[in-house]
């Protein structure tokens, strides 16, 4: 039961209206009709929501505000601060990230033979890796393949994404579930072995793989404990401030900042790799986020600083069903599997107005559509909208029996009923909530940046998922570009020799760039933690 | 005026809105969280907790971002837990009995108080599950402790200092690896990769996505979607 009886008053007109909701097949909508509907609701497309750069490789190209400022930020340091000539840490790969990609990426790199090192701001683990509920995409079954996987993946992508890319991700698929299976990850599987594949969004099949609705914290648990059984060096909340560059310009360490006591560290490496995932925290547009703590866009401020190029920093995914309400966890993430399970959008009037599987920009402009130029959603005067749309869940159990539910999504059965909710008799509210940055640096499908020994993996690369990624197509990233970086960086590692002049020219000379543009913002960056403390600066 | 309620944060009295959860009323009450403060859904694990209600006996484990504040909670945060892992190679081990045996012995010792079920943050029936590690039936195990979030109250409350999550973590990957049965069209399709079988096709994919737009869009706006 909900806590405000307006609601229970408002969700038996969805209850009414169920059975015949259920058996509704909507409609897709025409290629012209999700154009309309993005151009108008998406929140990508408000211009007064985006800055233009003025300084550094990506001058003249639009970002969020709340980026910009951070790119165009101040150092949290200067070169005097700290001694380049005696590192507290060497070693041939630095992993910058203790995510799905970071964690990945030391496991290849230490098979690989080079000595491997993660360090994070907070634990290894803490990362939106965990938080991926829905699954990962593989074309594993006999009436798929890569070629329609990409397909899907390039399409859903609005056709921008790097083809040497897709191509990876959709050839390299079926691989990362093996590899992670060998790892001892528990994906649904029939009697036979088969596995129980979904729909996502914007799949044309069934390829979803997951470990019931923990499928994120299923790999992330599985390849933690793999880092450690391996003996790969974890340094825990130690953040990377700044990228170090040798005298060649090539990237050779990282200063380093212990969260707590803050004192900087100086970490050599012949290679860096970012890992460092996304940027939810930011709060762009004022959306609440489905990410983790620490999603702050830290390695997009570290890379371009030395002159990594961004790619399509102007596009953000906003999850369609964050949850609306109540408001403990307003704008945590409702997986997509509710929706792949049969679950149908719903508005105030209990009329499904989409197709529950179309691509989440679409789904997630359609919401945002409902509730403002169709005035069709329930008012729950929480976040910047102050609306959302039903998720009628009780239709799961109408499809696939009673029990459904407990087995396929056990976290979401939980989260909502700690606050009363029965999401297997009662609806719930979802709006859309941000929840993913498509873009990122821009990778080569070695995960080379534009910085000679400087790599990318995980969210914080773009070009992988165009301007719009599918469901399940990013746990599949981490790990296949995870694996990719750690297998490039310690071949490169192995012909580098250890660096010898260290050098952060670079932060004066960033910081000349910003004053000769005049757009200096201040603002300390990398960001590091949100700033949620009351009173806080 | 909000409703606002008294809780006390190691011990100090802090008024905070009713409604919030632990985590943001920390937050209201001005912490700026480095430590136990993960994903904020609980998923992570990272805000593990301990509080007691003013006037009452039982103490409650909870995650501090999926537990609403109550009148008169005292409340303490565990960001750390000295969980003992066992390292060990997943290729070389083998799903039977003697392998708990030799890596989590302390699970023998268990006395049976049930403190860590009575602990734990996600309901899990975490005696059992330990139970079942016990006899080696590691299927069993890792369908109990799959929503683990490995946070640690458990163990907090052990006598016999098991470390619970760890126990069913390896639990879990002995199943995944060796019990589960082995995927067939996996392993097949796989091989058909190494074997370049897509290539040509991908190829075409790739030429087509940079030198016709057009085609690939009306391929993807023509694709026959499965049911």
């Amino acid at each position: 039961m909900y806590k405000i009886d307006r609601l229970n008053e408002l969700a038996k007109i969805v209850a009414a209206k169920r059975p015949e909701n259920t058996a509704l097949e909507p409609r897709r909508m025409t290629a012209e009709e999700k154009d309309e509907l993005l151009a108008n609701f998406h929140p990508d497309y408000k211009q007064g929501e985006f800055s233009v750069l003025s300084a550094g490789v990506n001058k003249g190209e639009k970002v969020p505000t709340q980026l910009a400022e951070l790119l165009q930020g101040k150092s949290r340091i200067s070169a005097a601060d700290v001694d380049l000539n005696n590192p507290d840490y060497d070693t041939d790969v630095l992993i910058i990230g203790g995510g799905g990609a970071g964690a990945s990426c030391a496991i290849e790199a230490d098979e690989a033979g080079v000595k491997a090192m993660i360090v994070t701001k907070l634990r290894i683990g803490d990362a939106n890796t965990m938080m991926a509920e829905g699954g990962i995409q593989a074309a594993d079954k006999p009436n798929d393949s890569p070629a329609i996987h990409y397909i899907d993946a390039f399409g859903g992508g609005h056709f921008a994404a790097k083809p040497e890319l897709v191509k990876k991700l959709v050839t390299k698929a079926p691989e990362a579930i093996l590899w992670l299976n060998k790892l001892g990850v528990e994906f649904d599987k029939e009697p036979d072995g088969t596995m129980i594949t979904t729909h996502g969004g914007g799949t044309s099949r069934k390829r979803m793989h997951a470990a019931k609705d923990y499928s994120g914290a299923e790999i992330m648990r599985t390849l933690r404990d793999e880092v450690i059984n391996r003996g790969i060096p974890v340094i825990d909340f130690t953040a990377a401030v700044e990228i170090i560059l040798d005298e060649n310009g090539k990237a050779a360490g990282a200063v380093l900042m212990n969260m707590e006591t803050k004192e900087l560290l100086v970490a050599r490496a012949k290679v860096v790799v970012i890992s460092t995932g996304g940027a939810g925290r930011l709060h762009y547009q004022g959306f609440p986020t489905s990410n983790h703590y620490g999603a702050t866009a830290d390695g997009l401020i570290l890379g371009y600083r030395v002159g990594a190029k961004l790619l399509y920093a102007d596009t953000l995914q906003y999850h369609p069903t964050g949850t609306g309400f109540p408001e403990q966890i307003f704008g945590a993430l409702v997986t997509e599997k509710v929706r792949s399970l049969g679950a149908k959008l719903v508005n105030i009037d209990g009329e499904v107005f989409m197709h529950p599987l179309e691509t989440r920009d679409v789904t997630a402009a359609s919401i945002i559509r409902e509730c403002t130029a169709r005035n069709k959603g329930v008012d729950t005067n929480l976040g910047t909208f102050g609306k959302a749309v039903w998720l009628d869940t009780p239709m799961i159990e109408i499809i696939h029996g009673e029990g459904a539910i407990e087995k396929r999504i056990p976290a979401m059965l939980r989260m909502f009923g700690k606050y009363g909710i029965d999401i297997r008799k009662e609806p719930i509210l979802v709006f859309p909530t941000l929840h993913y940055q498509n873009g990122g640096l821009d990778i080569t499908d070695e995960c080379a940046t534009g910085v000679e020994n400087l790599f990318a993996a995980g969210e914080v690369a773009g070009g992988i998922h165009g301007r719009n990624r599918l469901m399940g197509n990013s746990l599949l990233d981490v790990i296949v570009f995870g694996r990719n970086a750690g297998i490039y960086a310690a071949a490169k590692a192995k012909e580098t020799a250890v660096p010898q002049k260290l050098t952060l020219e670079h932060i004066e000379k960033f910081n000349r760039e910003l004053d000769e543009a005049g757009c200096a913002s201040g603002t300390l960056s990398p960001m590091l933690l949100p700033h949620y403390a009351r009173n806080s600066k | 005026m909000e409703n606002m309620i008294n809780i006390y944060l190691f011990g100090k009295k802090y008024q905070v809105p009713a409604g919030l959860t632990i985590m943001t009323a920390m937050e209201y009450a001005g912490y700026q969280l480095v430590r136990g403060c993960g994903c904020r859904n609980g998923f992570c694990g990272a805000c593990a907790t301990i509080y007691r209600i003013k006037g009452q006996v039982e103490l409650h484990g909870c995650l501090a971002c999926q537990t609403e504040v109550e009148e008169g909670m005292y409340i303490a945060t565990l960001p750390f837990f000295p969980l003992e892992k066992r390292v060990y190679n997943i290729e070389e081990i083998k799903p039977n009995q003697q392998i708990m045996m030799q890596l989590y012995p302390e699970i023998y010792s268990c006395i049976g108080c049930n403190a860590c079920t009575k602990a734990c943050t996600q309901e899990l029936s975490v005696m059992q599950y330990i139970a079942h590690a016990q006899r080696g039936e590691y299927e069993k195990c890792a369908e109990l402790s799959f929503d683990c979030v490995m946070c640690g109250v458990c163990s907090s409350r052990c006598p016999a200092g098991i470390s619970h999550p760890q126990v069913a973590m390896l639990a879990r990957r002995l199943n995944g690896k060796y019990i589960a049965p082995e995927c067939g069209h996996l392993n097949d399709r796989v091989g058909e990769i190494n074997e370049g079988i897509f290539d040509e096709e991908i190829a075409e994919l790739m030429a087509k996505s940079v030198d016709n737009i057009q085609e690939i869009k009306d391929m993807y706006n023509n694709r026959e979607i499965e049911k």
